[in-house]
């Protein structure tokens, strides 16, 4: 009964609200929770500490770049308060966490949490609830269910299509190919395993034939490269995360094994995975890209790539400009930024997802070129397209068109 | 009852007990625990949902360390391994809801069931090991249980690297209360049953004989004490108690996957043990608190240094109370149980 | 039969990682008598500092010399200040402190480093050992380094008054202060050594797994496995026993069904296995308790 009377406050305040200021009410103004006049309030949630805390630059990127979206006067007159808090890569933490964010801060959207199994754990809840679960930072295939969870939409291309991506390339390539697959044992690896495998027809001459998984806690894969290498293996898919990927990289040129390598999108930063391993090891490495590498020299005159060393520069100088994850992270809030735009003044949480399925033809600075952002009521795969690229020695040489995934 | 002395792991420190007993002397201890439940029974009317479901993970994680501390606060067998059975727990539950339908009020047996068995028989082997060596084998536990739980063998019961959604338990028709209100006050009621059981135990003969083995177990053997019986027995209580803990987890978050059951949890729960009290009761429900809030302050003093803040509270607390907020609960505890006997 | 001895191989190869870190368990064992969770994170801050060095334009040798020296005393000023002040405090207490180092440590690095992977020199080089592709010569480097500072622990603790004073004063601190030994000093000594022998292990460690944050959560883990298996209270026990870990967990591998899956499962299998016909490890001295 308690909860009822609680619930009809919250339900009029905005409405309360706009009358005590009826200056700003002559156009129509719906406001959901977190949102007034001057501000909008949204949540996330981040891994700063943890075992995986190298991905809590994400968030603090994300951080920045609401800031500056402040500096330059907000979206429509309204100052973004960005909350981003730390769920160790726990999933119970992050239920904790996303309550909250809902019920104590009453936020009007969670925008970009990171991680599978963490959004795993509120899905249901953000859905129960009606609250949106706006470009999720994790690439599983799952998040494109406008109808069974019409409250959460994925951002980046998933893991899977990925995968297919690369079985399209072997098969043009090395219709023969005796493929090896090395892969992080959880969600993401497992699911780029099974994007490959998908994308590789039975009757095809193309074979799986070693399928070695890693955990994070091993300390190389050194032993799985040596054992692709002795079991004849000419296309090595290496979706390992930066450690992993340089090792292998490394590995594969000190034992003069020269396969068909291609590296997926978590693990082909220049800086981060290439130069550890050694420009000169990596080269005809072949991967696929949706973002721009700013450690690529590829784009040292790219307007977006410049604006994102002044948006560095300036609102998060601590940040490391090698990090992947520094990229993504401003590149996913522009995203939530936009529908925010296009929300106007109804600022209510059906509006948001409104929009947020209402995208049209976006860009945003650091994609690649071409790569334009496209929602629907029934599509909630906001980045779909690849585009294939070499390393020469010096940089990602793009190749090819832009190619759609194919899982959604 | 005065505890006999001790030594090695579970030693308390003795010079806070004397000046905390006169303190406690000059209260009324015969009321704190009844004042305690009162407050508990009266806090779902007064706080937002958001609180009592964090005040509900406190008392579950107060019941995990709880059953740590059985294993290792009262009988002296070191384990870094509870998250292993805080996780069989909760997928037990998360397992029998998901694919079986079998009701929430059934998994709490069900999984306390399993992880008995379960505890029972890692306790066999781990009468070899002393210390040290359990003290890894139990790790090796910890380490073991998110591969395990990924593995592709058993993917169709536990769903794999996506882990099991649940449906959060609704109160019973006739209760005018919400499923938050209703989560937490079923909590309660387990949490206080088991409390109040482990309580018993501990003041039985088969509590003076877990203890004794921990405070010497040669010269336990030599009173005729079954050493091996009551460690495997104790260690699978204390599996159980954590297990049943990790069903009630599993109910509250509504989710379960590897990730969730990592060492990390298992650090948590010994930090929790060391905070709370080795060897005390309601110093668990401290311990509890110590794991839920901690990491909330020290993310609020800083994000980027928030490990490093939540290592200095650690440490600070550990400087301050080297023995746990045990000092304060045990002579509450003893006091009860002295005036009880009068 | 080719690919079961170059798994061989390729686990004496990540078995020399953790005999390195095994042999700095032990070392902490030696001097304090329990394990200290925080070693990793000694060793990854001592790399880092390490790593520091070389990048403000030391000379390799220069940065590892100077860091073995600042790890040596910084392992002494923690043991000063952070523990000798709750040494009276019982042995979990103590391990909660070991975890808040950990915590500490670990967030630190971050914030001053940040978590993208860097190279990290080694002496030795990268090019296979004689040509085959099993075991390239940093890897042999890291497994010479390894044996020689095994003989000189092992000179140390059996040849040298101070080794004996050390080992007594962490068995028995009663009786050794009894006989004159500064056990605070003892303690302290075997901190430094510890901090120095880890900050060895790190510097071997990191040019195989590349430095990061979070570079020892994982090798620790098997430096553990490594000196438990082996036996606790000795050097080449902890020596053979990392080198066990590696092959036993990389032949787990190829166990069919379960495979790489659960090659970590396995291989910690093995290890409880063993502990159960040996419960104080390989080469360990079980103790004999007095009544």
């Amino acid at each position: 009964m308690k909860k009822i009377t609680r619930r009809s406050i919250l339900a009029t305040a905005p409405a309360a609200l706009s009358l005590a200021m009826p200056r700003f009410s002559f156009a129509a103004k719906n406001y959901g929770p977190g949102v007034t006049d001057t501000e909008i309030k949204i949540g996330n949630t981040c891994f700063y500490t943890g075992p995986a805390s190298s991905y809590g630059t994400i968030g603090k990127a994300m951080a920045a770049y609401y800031k500056m979206i402040n500096d330059q006067g907000g979206v429509n007159g309204r100052k973004i308060n960005f909350l981003s808090y730390d769920d160790a890569y726990s999933p119970p933490k992050t239920v904790e966490q996303t309550r909250r964010l809902v019920e104590q801060d009453k936020i009007l959207l969670d925008a970009g949490p990171l991680g599978t199994p963490t959004n795993s754990a509120i899905w249901h809840y953000m859905n129960e609830k009606k609250v949106p679960q706006l470009f999720v930072s994790t690439g599983a295939t799952k998040w494109d269910d406008p109808k069974g969870h019409p409250w959460t939409i994925g951002w980046q291309p998933n893991y899977q299509s990925e995968g297919r991506v690369y079985a399209a390339f072997i098969l043009k390539e090395k219709p023969d190919a005796k493929i090896g697959v090395l892969y992080q044992n959880d969600d993401f690896g497992k699911d780029y395993l099974k994007g490959v495998k998908d994308g590789i027809s039975a009757n095809s001459k193309a074979k799986v034939i070693v399928e070695a998984s890693y955990e994070t806690t091993d300390p190389t894969v050194e032993s799985q490269v040596v054992d692709m290498k002795a079991k004849g293996v000419d296309v090595f898919v290496n979706t390992g995360i930066p450690k992993f990927a340089a090792q292998s990289i490394r590995k594969a040129a000190e034992i003069q094994w020269a396969p068909l390598h291609i590296l997926s999108s978590i693990g082909n930063s220049v800086a981060a995975t290439l130069k550890p391993a050694g420009l000169e090891n990596a080269k005809g490495l072949v991967s696929d890209f949706y973002l721009k590498d700013p450690n690529d020299t590829t784009w040292k005159d790219d307007a977006g790539y410049k604006w994102w060393v002044g948006f560095m520069d300036k609102y998060y100088p601590e940040g490391d400009k090698t990090d992947a994850g520094n990229v993504y992270g401003p590149s996913n809030s522009a995203t939530v930024v936009q529908v925010l735009k296009q929300c106007g003044d109804e600022l209510t949480r059906e509006n948001v997802m409104k929009q947020a399925a209402n995208l049209h033809d976006f860009t945003v600075p650091m994609l690649l070129p071409g790569i334009k952002l496209n929602t629907s009521a029934t599509d909630f795969s906001p980045v779909k397209q690849v585009q294939m690229g070499r390393f020469d020695g010096v940089q990602w040489r793009l190749f090819g068109p832009l190619i759609t995934g194919a899982v959604t | 009852m005065t505890m006999l002395p001790k030594e090695g792991i579970a030693a308390p420190a003795a010079g806070l007990a004397q000046p905390l007993a006169l303190a406690m002397r000059l209260s009324a201890p015969r009321l704190v625990v009844p004042a305690v439940i009162v407050v508990a029974l009266i806090i779902p009317w007064l706080a937002t949902s958001f609180v009592m479901f964090q005040l509900t993970q406190v008392m579950i994680y107060g019941l995990a360390i709880l059953g740590l501390n059985l294993l290792t606060g009262f009988n002296g067998q070191f384990s870094l391994g509870h998250s292993a059975f805080y996780g069989i727990g909760a997928y037990t539950a998360a397992i029998l809801m998901h694919n079986y339908d079998v009701g929430y009020l059934w998994t709490l047996p069900a999984a306390g069931g399993v992880c008995f068995v379960v505890g029972f028989l890692f306790g066999l082997p781990a009468l070899r090991l002393q210390n040290l060596y359990l003290a890894l084998a139990t790790f090796t536990l910890a380490i073991a249980m998110p591969q395990i739980l990924k593995f592709h063998g058993f993917e169709e019961w536990t769903g794999g690297v996506q882990g099991l959604p649940l449906d959060q338990p609704d109160p019973p028709a006739f209760l005018p209360i919400d499923g938050d209100q209703w989560l937490y006050y079923f909590t309660l009621g387990v949490v206080l049953v088991m409390f109040w059981a482990a309580t018993n135990l501990i003041r039985s003969r088969t509590g003076r004989a877990i203890m004794a083995i921990r405070d010497h177990p040669i010269a336990a053997s030599a009173m005729g004490i079954n050493t091996a019986l009551y460690k495997t027995l104790t260690f699978g209580v204390s599996a159980l108690y954590t297990g049943v803990a990790g069903a009630l987890g599993a109910l509250a978050v509504a989710f379960v996957a590897p990730d969730s059951f990592t060492i990390f949890l298992s650090i948590s729960l010994l930090v929790g043990l060391v905070i709370g009290g080795v060897g005390s009761i309601p110093g668990c429900l401290f311990g509890g608190l110590f794991v839920l809030y901690v990491p909330n302050i020290a993310e609020s003093v800083s994000t980027g240094l928030a490990g490093a803040i939540y290592g200095v509270i650690l440490l600070v607390v550990v400087f301050v109370m080297p023995a746990g907020a045990s000092g304060f609960a045990r002579i509450v505890v003893a006091r009860l149980s002295r005036s009880r006997r009068l | 039969m080719e690919l079961v001895l170059q798994q061989v191989m390729a686990g004496l190869a990540n078995g020399a990682i953790y005999a390195c870190m095994a042999l700095a368990v032990v070392m902490i064992y030696q001097a304090i008598d329990h394990l200290n969770f925080a070693q990793g994170e000694m060793a990854m801050f001592s790399t880092f500092i390490a790593w520091q060095l070389i990048e403000w334009g030391q000379p390799y040798w220069v940065a590892f010399g100077l860091t073995i020296v600042i790890s040596f005393v910084a392992g002494i000023l923690i043991d000063r200040v952070l523990f000798r002040p709750i040494q009276r405090a019982p042995i979990l207490s103590q391990i909660a402190a070991f975890i808040a180092l950990f915590s500490i440590l670990n967030s630190s690095a971050g914030q001053i480093w940040n978590f993208t992977i860097k190279s990290f020199p080694t002496p030795f080089g990268h090019t296979p050992l004689f040509g085959g592709t099993l075991i390239d010569t940093h890897e042999a480097g890291m497994i010479g380094v390894t044996l020689v500072m095994l003989g000189l622990l092992y000179a140390f603790f059996r040849g040298t008054r101070l080794g004996l004073a050390m080992r007594a004063a962490a068995t028995n601190p009663e009786s050794a202060r009894l006989v004159g030994i500064r056990v605070g000093w003892m303690t302290a000594l075997g901190w430094g050594m510890a901090a120095a022998i880890g900050a060895v292990a790190g510097m071997l460690i990191a040019p195989v797994v590349f430095l990061e944050p979070n570079m020892m959560l994982g090798v620790l883990l098997y430096g553990f496995a490594g000196a438990v298996l082996g036996g606790l209270s000795s050097p080449a026990g902890a020596v053979v026993g990392g080198f066990a870990v590696g092959v036993i967990e990389n032949l787990g591998g190829f166990i069919p069904y379960f495979g790489r899956e659960m090659k970590l499962t396995i291989a910690l299998a093995v290890i409880v296995v063993v502990l159960m016909f040996r419960p104080s490890g390989i080469f360990g001295r079980t103790a004999v308790s007095r009544v």
